[in-house]
Formats: structure tokens, sequence, C-alpha cells
């Protein structure tokens, strides 16, 4: 990125100065010097973009991990007021509505997954519905899928699919309210029958985790994590549905951003008035999205938890926490020294609340919202907190990933799927795919430095590191 | 922004460029239609090896459109939303428009192991999307998002 557009507030904190048109808000980037350098100049300019919505409080921002995506940045957090006619947009919270990480806890150690890691990670490949063109066991009726897109995890429990302990360490207690399944199309229902349960494809994965290194001690023992434990991470979404929601919305909020008399800096940030009837449209199938990632992840959840039984009798299984990505949120935040309601999107950023907040379970209230950064499958993942800086920061955001750094078409030119899951398997990690492809273009090589993304988020004080998560196995969709 | 040879395409008509996270494909043809064609079918490369699936199964995307950008949008959502429904690994493509109304039809078969997976296609998006006409042809192009 062109340094010289940009003047550096702190070590972390990077203000743009010269933009492209008229910015509502100012618009800054998080990240370490070297981080910021290796950012495409794109994320500068869409986030700019974003800047120049209708409604917008506080700055547009962009996370440690920004990378160049359509409509917002990935990495893009940006926050909008109703009552100034601030705007929802189907760009800002992309296809994958509600894609993210459950992380679950197990009371096994590596030494005693060790000797039958090969068994997990096969039956997890065979188990776990996953890459394109994968279907689930589970076919809903219409009746069913009403019920699950306003029901969320909590339908997916009542349905024998995990426990009610799990509710707790979900965003929104495992359901979204104000969901309306009448906005839901029904293309994008039927695109749902064979897809609940499925992991999808990309840079999705289920991945075995050992924690390999506790950064806050004090953190991590609220958190139940120890060194040599082992975690499961599911980075998944919304399937089919949410894929569907966005396509019908994209196109169809930007037809309606002329009538609506909104110019878009970029047609992809197709928008409308949260107080329009096209934005409470959208708002009721974004929602009814977020339960569909919601109720899917639960179910994944379950399956893994089915297969640990199997092959580890007594071992418990438990929700560490459920995080999303790709959202917008109607939240409470302090703005010039005001309590206001804005909607928060969050387009590849995670939702990180600190110490103290209402929102969050009572075990961890104390220490803030668990924040998970996944990494690629050959490096690593990080558990950490949200801080109270970060309400003031960021609208409480952090970065959700590594980031990439490479484009899928120069990683497919660079490196073969085969090769590389033989070098991972030599180093200790195995992987399980149908797409030696898609391991290619996801390759570990291809992503950001994830300890780099971590250590600037935690000095940008957007999130504090809590332990170090490294990959055992992992099924790749 | 470097376009080049890739892996997938192989065939001529068929292009793809550089985007951060996602996939940008390109379409050329003598037509605009030929364009949409070519632009379907370097879309469904990324996620399938098309030479390897048989056009057994048909299914048809039907739609209006006055706008020819948003026209390629909604004939590669048209098409993914098929796909998904049906449960097939498309493999050839054809469109017509007469006026504003755009018929194409899709062919391919039922995924079986065999058929090489690449990654899924979430969506085309309206992100460097262009459907223009120069002196060698047509050419549409977007970025899907994976």
């Amino acid at each position: 990125m062109d340094l010289s557009r940009l003047e550096q507030l702190d070590e972390f904190r990077w203000l743009v100065t010269k933009s492209v048109g008229e910015a509502r808000a100012p618009v800054i980037l998080f990240g370490s010097r070297p981080l910021i350098e290796a950012m495409d100049d794109k994320v500068r300019e869409q986030i700019t973009n974003v800047a120049r919505l209708p409604g917008i409080v506080g700055p547009a921002m962009a996370m440690p991990d920004a990378h160049w995506g359509y409509g917002f940045p990935i990495g893009g957090v940006a926050a909008f007021d109703p009552a100034r006619g601030g705007i929802i947009s189907a760009g800002g919270v992309g296809f994958d509505i509600s894609c993210g990480i459950r992380c679950l806890r197990t009371s096994l150690t590596i030494e005693e997954v060790r000797p039958r890691v090969r068994e997990l990670a096969d039956a997890l490949y065979r188990d776990v519905p996953a890459g394109v063109g994968e279907e689930g066991e589970i076919q809903l009726s219409t009746e069913e899928l009403d019920d699950m897109l306003t029901g969320g995890a909590q339908w997916a429990v009542n349905r024998g699919f995990g426990s009610s302990a799990d509710l707790d360490f979900i965003e929104e207690h495992g359901r979204m309210a104000g969901a309306i399944p009448t906005d839901v199309s029904l293309l994008a229902k039927r695109r749902q029958r064979g897809e609940m349960g499925t992991l999808g494809s990309g840079n999705h994965y289920l991945e075995i985790q050992v924690v390999d290194r506790i950064y806050a001690q004090d953190v991590a023992q609220v958190f139940g994590l120890r060194v040599g434990q082992i975690l499961v991470s599911i980075h998944c979404g919304s399937r089919g549905l949410g894929h569907q929601i966005g396509t019908d919305y994209l196109v169809s909020l930007a037809k309606a951003a002329g009538r609506l008399g909104i110019t878009l800096p970029d047609r992809e940030l197709a928008c409308a008035p949260i107080d329009s009837p096209e934005g409470q449209e959208y708002l009721g199938a974004m929602r009814a999205g977020i339960n569909c990632a919601l109720a899917n992840r639960q179910i994944l959840s379950h399956i893994t938890r089915k297969i640990f039984s199997r092959l580890f009798p007594q071992t418990v299984v438990e929700t560490l926490f459920d995080v999303s990505h790709n959202t917008c949120k109607a939240e409470r935040h302090t703005i010039d020294g005001r309590d206001r309601l804005v909607y928060v999107h969050r387009k590849g950023a995670t939702r990180a609340f600190g110490p103290g907040h209402p929102d969050l379970p009572e075990r961890y209230r104390a220490v803030g919202q668990p924040v998970i950064i996944g990494g690629s499958m050959g490096t690593g993942s990080y558990v950490l907190t949200g801080t109270e800086d970060s309400e003031g920061r960021a609208f409480s955001s952090a970065s959700h990933g590594a980031g990439r750094a490479m484009s899928r078409h120069a990683a497919l030119k660079r490196w073969q799927g085969r090769q590389l899951v033989d070098e991972l398997a030599a180093g200790g990690i195995l992987i399980r795919t149908r797409s030696m492809r898609g391991v290619a273009e996801e390759a570990p090589g291809a992503y950001k430095d994830v300890d780099e993304v971590a250590e600037a988020t935690e000095l940008a004080g957007l999130a504090r590191r809590v332990a170090f998560l490294r990959p055992v196995a992992c099924v790749k969709g | 922004m470097a376009e080049g040879p890739d892996p997938r395409a192989g065939e001529e008509g068929i292009g793809y460029f550089e985007h951060g996270a996602d996939i940008g494909v390109v379409g050329r043809g003598a037509t605009v239609e030929e364009a949409f064609e070519q632009a379907a079918a370097a879309m469904f490369a990324v996620m399938i090896d098309r030479h390897a699936a048989n056009p057994t199964k048909s299914v048809d995307v039907v739609f209006e459109e006055d706008d020819l950008d948003l026209a390629l949008v909604r004939w590669l959502n048209g098409l993914l939303a098929e796909a998904r429904v049906e449960k097939l690994a498309l493999a050839a493509f054809d469109i017509e428009r007469h006026g504003s109304t755009w018929h194409g039809t899709a062919r391919g078969e039922p995924w079986r192991p065999s058929i090489e997976r690449g990654v899924e296609v979430k969506g085309a998006t309206l992100t460097m999307l262009s459907v223009r006409q120069d002196d060698r042809g047509w050419e549409a192009r977007c970025v899907v998002d994976v």
C-alpha cells in the first residue's frame, strides 16, 4: 500500500488522508507497518468507499488481516445510525452470511490423541460432508426450514443436535432475533435442503488443534485452556441459503439504491436505509441467514462430538465459543460520549466484546469474549479475548483470520495440492480433502503471517492474545 | 492486474484475472451470448473438471434484464442456484437473448466421486463487473466469491 496516502496515528493505527470523493467519516487501518505496506491499495479504496455511505458513524475501519474483497474489504468494519439515515448493505455482509468459527474444547491431551490421530482424521473426513457438491443427511421440509431460520442453534439443540449448554457460548445465545423467513426466497430455501450439516469448501475447514502456548494464564484458566489440550475449530457458514440471500439482495438493493436516492461509490455496496422497507426486508433475511449458520455449526459440532465419543469414550467436548464473521448487528455503543444504537457491519471481522459486557456468558464476563483468529492449515490459530479498549477503537471488533496475501490464481500456479499434503504430513499435520486443487489454493504460503496478525491485533488494542493453537489434522472443504 | 494462463482454463475464450481473496472470471466470444457462455464455463471450471462431467441432464435459467452487466451476474448466479438445487456438476452452457429476455440452458450430470473438484463458488459479484465489445469481439467478466 502507498503509505503517502496515510498518516500514522500510532504504531498500529493509520488514518487515510487522501481519498477520491467525499468521505463522510474518517478511515482508519489497523496494523503494523509491514502489514500495512503489504496490504493491497484496493483495501484503502474499498474502505474509503464505505466511509462515503449515508449515516455512517465513527470511522470506517480495516482490521490487521484486511484484504481486498468485494464491496467492503474483507476485514472491514463500519457502523450506521438509522436515526441519521444510516444504511444496511448486502455488500457489507457478503454471500456467506455469518460465516464463522465454532471452537470446541475437549478433555483430551495430545498424548492421548496422537496414537489414534489418523483414525480420528479419517472418521471426521468420512462423516462430515465437505467440499463442493457434497450433501448432508438432514433433509428439511419447508416448515422445518422456516423453524430453523427463526430458531438457529436453539432449533438444532431442540432437534437433538448437541446440548443446551452449548447455547450459552454462542453469540446471540444461539438464536438471532428478528429473523423473517418470508423475506428469504423460495430458491434460497431450496438450495439449503440438502446442505444442513455440511462444511462447504474454499477456506472452510474442520481442524483438530493442540494448545501449544499460553499468553495470558488468567484468561486461559477462565476459558478452560491448558497447554497440550486438544481443541476442534469448525469454520463454515450459512451454505447455499446464505449464498442465495446474498445473491437475491445484492442485485435488488443495487437496483433500489437509485430509486432511494443513494449514490453508490461502488455498485457492490448495494444498500438501503435501515428504516426503509427494502432495508428491513434484507435485515429479516440476513438474520435468518445468521440462524442458518448457527444451526449448521451446531449440527457439525454434534457430528464431531459423536466421533470423539466413539473413539475416546468418556471424553468431554464443550463449546468454548462460536463467533460469526460476516454480519450486520444492532448494538449499543458509546459514540461521542452518548450511548447509541447502531448497526455494525463486520465483513471478515469478529465481534470482540470486552470485560463486563452484558451480552457475554457469565463464565467469561470478567475477562471478555473469546475471539478466534483462524490461521491457515499449516501454521496455527489464536484464541484471544476482547478488551475494554476495543469498544472505543473499533466498536468491539477484531481480526478474524490470517488474511490472504496471495490470490487463488497465483497460489494455484505456484503450488500443487498433493505435494502440500505430503509436506504437511511430514511436518505432523494430516490433511483430508476431496480437492487437491482446493488445497493448493489454500496453501499456507498464500496467507499472511498469522503470528504477525495476532500480535498487531493485540498491540492495536483490539483483543488480547490468550493461546496459540497448532494444527494436528485438518478436514478441508 | 496480472492476467494469464491458469490450470483451470485450458481452452480458448476462458480466462481468469487476479483478485485478492476470490477469483476473477472472463468469457470471450464473437457475440455477447458466447461471452456469457464462456464466462459460465470459466466459473464452473473453478468448481469441477468440466471435461470429466457428461452432459446427461439439463437445467434452464430464464430471466428478464435490460442491463448487460446485471444480466451476466443473474446468468451466473442462476446457474449456481440450479446446479445446487438439482445437484448437478454443470459442464456445457448455451444462452439466447430476445430483447431483454434471456433463456439459458446448462447441461451436466449428478456429482460422482471421479469428477475432480475444485472450490465452491458462492456467488457472482458486481465487483469488476463488465460486459463490453471491442474490435476482438465481446468480453464478459466479474469476480466470483469462493
